[in-house]
C-alpha cells in the first residue's frame, strides 16, 4: 500500500506533493481566501495558523474538494488538478479529518472505515469477511486496539478519532488534514495522537495540522504557514520562528476597521457574579460589571465563554455561585426570569436561538416585550408596530415591510432585529456573543456603532467576541477565559494582542 | 477589511422608512388557504344541493352538523397543540374514559352536573398527565400519546367489559340532543361559541403568539424569555378539557357509554386540522381554516350518506380529498412558469 509513497524523507522534502497557488475563494459579500498559496511535503507536518475567520477552514474544504476556488491553481505531485467534487480530492490522495468527525455511529468500525469504498465480494454485496479484516490490519498499523466489529456508538471520542484516521489511511491517503484534532481530547489521548502523527510522517504522508495550541505546533509540526483574513501572510520552517513571531504574524496588522470613539464613563456596578461553576463547562468566575461599560470577553472557541453566558441568562442552572444585580442577589432559572432582572443574551446561534426566522419582523422584536405591548394579554398591533418600528428604524435595519419573515433577511438585518427585540425589553446588561460574526461590513459598523451608543446610554454591555480587533476596538475591559477559567483580565497598557492570544493559548510571558 | 468591498461599508446617514406591511391584510386573506377552502366548501354544497333533493332541507343540514360539532371541537385545541409542534393522538380514548367515568358515577346519582363535571373533569386529568410525560420527562407526544391512546381506552375496557352504561338522566340528553331556537342545536352552538374562543386565543393573545413562537422555532421561543413547557402543558389541558366537552356531548347524544365509543376519532380530527391548513410538522395555521374544514368534512360525509354512499367509501373520498386538496397548490405553483 505504500509502494508509491517517497522512499526516503530527506530526497522529497524540496519537492511538494500539494500545491495551492493564488487561490482565491468568495462568499456573497465575503472574501474568505485572497490569493493564497500553500505547499505540503511529504513526510512533514505542516502547522496552518490562523485567528477564527482567517481562512483555515475554507482552505481545508477548497483542497478537499468540497468547494471550488474561484481563481488559482491546485498542484499534486506538479500536475494541475481540478476537484470538481469531494470524490476527486479523495482519488488524488487527499482525506481530512474534521474537527467534528463524520462518522456513523449506528455502523461498525469497520464499516465507517470503508464506507463508500467497501470490499465487494460476489455479486457486488460487501464482502464483511475482507472488510473487517483490512479494518483489522489497518487499526493495528495505528496500534489501535479495537475490534472491526463494533458499533461506532460504543467507543469514546479519541477511539472515533482513530477511526477517522483509519479511514484516511483506508483510502491510502497522500496528503492527511486534521483539523484541531486535539480539541476534545485528554492529555494521554494527545500524547497517542502525537505519536500516531510521527508514524504517519515516517510513512511519507504530508500532514496539514491545524491548531490553535502552540505548544502542540511546537511539538509536532515542521513547517507553519500563517493566515490572516483570507491571505497568506507567512510561511517557513518551525526551526526558525519563536512563537512571538507567530503571534505577531497572526495578529500584527494595522486595525483597519473603524471603530467608533468612545468616551468611557462607568457608572455603578450593575451585575456581579461570584463563584459561578458549572461541572463541566466553567468554574470559579467572578466578574463584576458597571453601567456604561463594554466589558470585552475573549477566548478560544470551546473555553466555555457561551456557556457562561448561557448560565448568566438562565439557559442552564450554574451548579454554584450568586449573581447580583444593583447590589441585590437574584436567583435566575429560565430566560423569563433573567428578562424580567434585566439581562439580555443576544446569542451566536442566530438561526436557531437569536431569531425565529419563520415570524415577522415585528413579531420577533414584540416576542420578550407582549406584556408591555398589551398588558391585558389581548394583541395590540398598532403599538407593536410602534415598539418594532422605533427600535429596527434606530438600528436601521434594511427590509421591505415590518410584516417580512425575518428568515428573508440577510444576516446582517437578521443581527438587527434581534438587537432591537432585546432593546425594546429596555434591559440594564446585553451580552452579545459573537455580535458580527458571519455579517456583511456595512452591518459590522451599524452593529459597533450602536453598542457604543448603548454603552453611552448607561447600558452595561457584555461582548463574547473572537475577533481580536473588534475586542480591541469596542472593550474597555477583556476577560481572557481558557479551558472554562478565567485567565486574566486585561485593561489599558496590557491590553494587546500579543497579550490576549498568549493568555487564551496559555503561553508564558515573552523573554 | 476596506480594501474588500468599499461600496458595503458606507452607511447612508438617512433613516429610512419602514413600512407595516406590504400588501393589505384583505389581500392576503384573499390568496389564503382559507379562502381555497371556502370555495371547496362552497361547491361540495352546490353539488350536494343538485345530487339529492333532501339536501336543502333546515332539518337535514341542522342534522349534518352533528356529523362534525364534537370532532371539530377538539380539533381547535388540537390546532394548537400542533401549531406548537405537538400533537395528542389519545384524544378518542379521553373520550372513551370520561364517558366511562361519567356512566360509573350513575350509580352514586350525581345529578346532570355532577355527571358534566366528571366528564370535563377526566378530560382535565388525562390531558394533565399527558402534559407531564411531554413536558416534564421531555418525551416526544406522539409516542407518549400512542401510549396512553392505549391506556385510556384500555382501562374503559376493564371497567365495562363488553356491557354498556345505560339510564343517563333525561335532562343530561340536551347536551347531545337539545335545540335552543328551531334548527339550531345546542352542539352547533357550543360550536360556533368555541370556533370564537380558540379564534381570539390564538390569534388574538399573547398566548396564541406564543403558540406560534414555539411552533417555528422552540429554541429561539426559550431564549426569548417565552415559557415554553408552561405553554405546551396548558395546550395538552385545554386538549385534554375539549375531548371532556365532546365526550359530554357524545355521551348525551347516544345516551349510552360503551368502550368502543368515538373508536378512530383521533384520526379524523387531526385530519381536519391539516385539511384546515395547519402545517403538521407546526409554526401556522388558523382556526377560521378548521372551522371551514370541519363544515367540508361534514358536508361530505351528510352529502354521500344521502345518496347512500357506504361508510368506507366516504373514508376513502375523505382521504382522496385530503391529498387532493393539499397537493393542489404544490401542483398550481408547478404548472405555473
Amino acid at each position: 500500500m505504500m509502494q508509491q509513497l517517497a522512499p526516503k524523507a530527506d530526497a522529497a522534502h524540496e519537492i511538494p506533493v500539494l500545491r495551492l497557488s493564488d487561490v482565491t475563494k468568495t462568499f456573497p459579500g465575503v472574501r474568505a481566501l485572497s490569493g493564497v498559496s500553500l505547499e505540503l511535503y511529504p513526510g512533514q507536518v505542516t502547522a496552518l495558523i490562523g485567528e477564527n475567520g482567517a481562512g483555515k477552514s475554507t482552505i481545508v474544504k477548497v483542497l478537499t474538494g468540497i468547494y471550488r476556488a474561484d481563481e488559482g491553481r491546485i498542484e499534486v505531485d506538479g500536475t494541475p488538478v481540478h476537484f470538481a467534487t469531494a470524490d476527486d480530492a479523495t482519488a488524488a490522495g487527499i482525506t481530512a479529518i474534521h474537527q467534528e468527525t463524520v462518522l456513523f455511529d449506528e455502523l461498525s468500525v469497520a464499516e465507517n472505515i470503508f464506507i463508500g469504498h467497501a470490499p465487494r465480494g460476489r455479486f457486488g454485496l460487501i464482502d464483511k469477511g475482507a472488510m473487517n479484516r483490512r479494518a483489522a490490519e489497518i487499526l493495528d498499523r495505528i496500534d489501535a486496539n479495537l475490534d472491526p466489529t463494533t458499533p461506532l456508538k460504543d467507543l469514546g471520542i479519541a477511539n472515533k478519532h482513530l477511526v477517522a484516521i483509519a479511514r484516511a489511511l483506508s483510502v491510502d491517503a497522500r496528503v492527511v488534514v486534521m483539523d484541531e484534532p486535539t480539541a476534545a481530547l485528554s492529555q494521554k489521548e494527545i500524547e497517542e495522537l502525537y505519536d500516531l502523527v510521527d508514524r504517519l510522517k515516517a510513512e511519507g504522508r504530508a500532514i496539514l495540522f491545524i491548531s490553535h495550541k502552540f505548544d502542540e505546533i511546537f511539538r509536532i509540526a515542521d513547517r507553519y504557514a500563517v493566515f490572516r483574513d483570507g491571505e497568506h501572510v507567512g510561511a517557513g520552517l518551525m526551526a526558525d520562528v519563536t512563537e512571538g513571531d507567530l503571534v505577531q504574524l497572526m495578529v500584527g496588522r494595522a486595525v483597519d476597521q473603524i471603530f467608533p470613539d468612545r468616551d468611557h464613563q462607568a457608572g455603578d456596578e450593575v451585575l456581579r457574579i461570584t463563584g459561578f461553576a458549572h461541572p463541566t463547562e466553567f468554574d470559579g468566575i467572578d466578574l463584576s460589571l458597571r453601567a456604561g461599560e463594554i466589558l470585552g470577553f475573549y477566548g478560544l472557541v470551546g473555553a466555555g465563554r457561551s456557556e457562561l453566558m448561557q448560565a448568566i441568562f438562565g439557559i442552564t442552572r450554574p451548579s454554584a455561585g450568586t449573581l447580583t444585580i444593583d447590589g441585590e442577589t437574584r436567583t435566575i432559572r429560565s430566560p423569563a426570569d433573567a428578562i424580567a432582572n434585566g439581562i439580555v443574551y443576544v446569542p451566536e446561534d442566530r438561526g436557531q436561538q437569536g431569531a425565529i426566522l419563520g415570524l415577522p419582523i415585528f413579531q420577533n422584536v414584540t416576542l420578550p416585550s407582549l406584556g408591555q405591548t398589551s398588558r391585558s394579554g389581548f394583541l395590540k398591533l398598532a403599538r407593536e408596530f410602534d415598539l418594532a418600528r422605533g427600535y429596527t428604524e434606530r438600528l436601521d435595519l434594511r427590509a421591505a415591510a415590518l410584516d417580512q419573515d425575518v428568515g428573508n433577511l440577510s444576516g446582517g438585518n437578521q443581527q438587527k432585529v434581534v438587537i432591537a427585540k432585546w432593546l425594546a425589553t429596555k434591559p440594564k446588561v446585553i451580552i452579545l456573543d459573537e455580535p458580527t460574526k458571519g455579517i456583511d461590513i456595512g452591518s459590522k459598523a451599524a452593529v459597533h456603532a450602536f453598542m457604543a451608543e448603548l454603552a453611552a446610554e448607561g447600558l452595561a454591555v457584555i461582548m463574547v467576541s473572537s475577533e481580536i480587533p473588534e475586542i480591541l476596538g469596542m472593550s474597555d475591559r477583556v476577560v481572557v477565559m481558557r479551558e472554562g477559567l478565567i485567565a486574566a483580565e486585561l485593561a489599558g497598557e496590557d491590553l494587546t494582542p500579543e497579550t490576549l492570544v498568549r493568555h487564551a493559548a496559555g503561553i508564558g510571558e515573552a523573554p | 477589511m476596506s480594501d474588500m468591498t468599499p461600496s458595503g461599508a458606507s452607511i447612508p446617514d438617512t433613516t429610512r422608512n419602514i413600512p407595516d406591511r406590504l400588501q393589505s391584510p384583505a389581500l392576503k386573506a384573499f390568496k389564503s388557504w382559507e379562502t381555497l377552502l371556502l370555495a371547496v366548501a362552497i361547491a361540495i354544497f352546490i353539488t350536494n344541493s343538485f345530487l339529492s333533493p333532501y339536501f336543502l332541507n333546515a332539518w337535514n343540514l341542522s342534522d349534518a352538523t352533528f356529523n362534525f360539532t364534537e370532532k371539530a371541537m377538539i380539533a381547535f385545541a388540537m390546532a394548537l397543540l400542533i401549531i406548537a409542534g405537538e400533537i395528542d393522538l389519545s384524544v378518542a380514548s379521553i373520550i372513551a374514559l370520561a364517558s366511562t367515568a361519567m356512566g360509573y358515577a350513575l350509580q352514586f346519582d350525581v345529578g346532570t352536573w355532577g355527571l358534566v363535571v366528571i366528564g370535563l373533569a377526566t378530560g382535565l386529568a388525562c390531558g394533565a398527565f399527558n402534559g407531564l410525560l411531554v413536558t416534564g420527562l421531555g418525551l416526544p407526544s406522539i409516542v407518549v400519546t400512542i401510549g396512553t391512546m392505549s391506556l385510556f381506552r384500555g382501562i374503559s375496557y376493564i371497567v365495562l367489559g363488553d356491557q354498556g352504561f345505560r339510564g343517563y338522566p333525561s335532562d343530561f340528553s340536551f347536551f347531545g340532543q337539545g335545540y335552543v331556537y328551531w334548527v339550531i342545536s345546542f352542539e352547533f352552538v357550543l360550536f360556533a361559541g368555541l370556533a370564537l374562543v380558540y379564534y381570539v386565543l390564538l390569534h388574538r393573545t399573547n398566548f396564541g403568539r406564543a403558540v406560534y413562537a414555539i411552533g417555528n422555532n422552540p429554541t429561539g421561543a426559550l431564549f426569548s424569555g417565552i415559557k415554553v413547557a408552561r405553554v405546551k402543558f396548558i395546550l395538552f389541558l385545554l386538549t385534554g378539557l375539549m375531548a371532556g366537552v365532546a365526550a359530554v356531548c357524545l355521551t348525551s347524544r347516544l345516551g349510552s357509554t360503551r368502550p368502543t365509543i368515538a373508536l378512530g376519532w383521533e384520526l379524523e380530527v387531526v385530519t381536519m386540522v391539516v385539511l384546515g391548513g395547519v402545517n403538521i410538522l407546526g409554526g401556522s395555521g388558523s382556526i377560521p381554516g378548521v372551522v371551514i374544514a370541519a363544515f367540508v368534512m361534514g358536508l361530505v360525509t351528510f352529502g354521500l350518506g344521502l345518496l347512500n354512499v357506504p361508510g368506507i367509501v366516504m373514508s376513502i373520498f375523505i382521504g382522496c380529498l385530503l391529498i387532493g386538496v393539499i397537493a393542489l397548490p404544490r401542483l398550481w405553483a408547478m404548472w405555473r412558469p
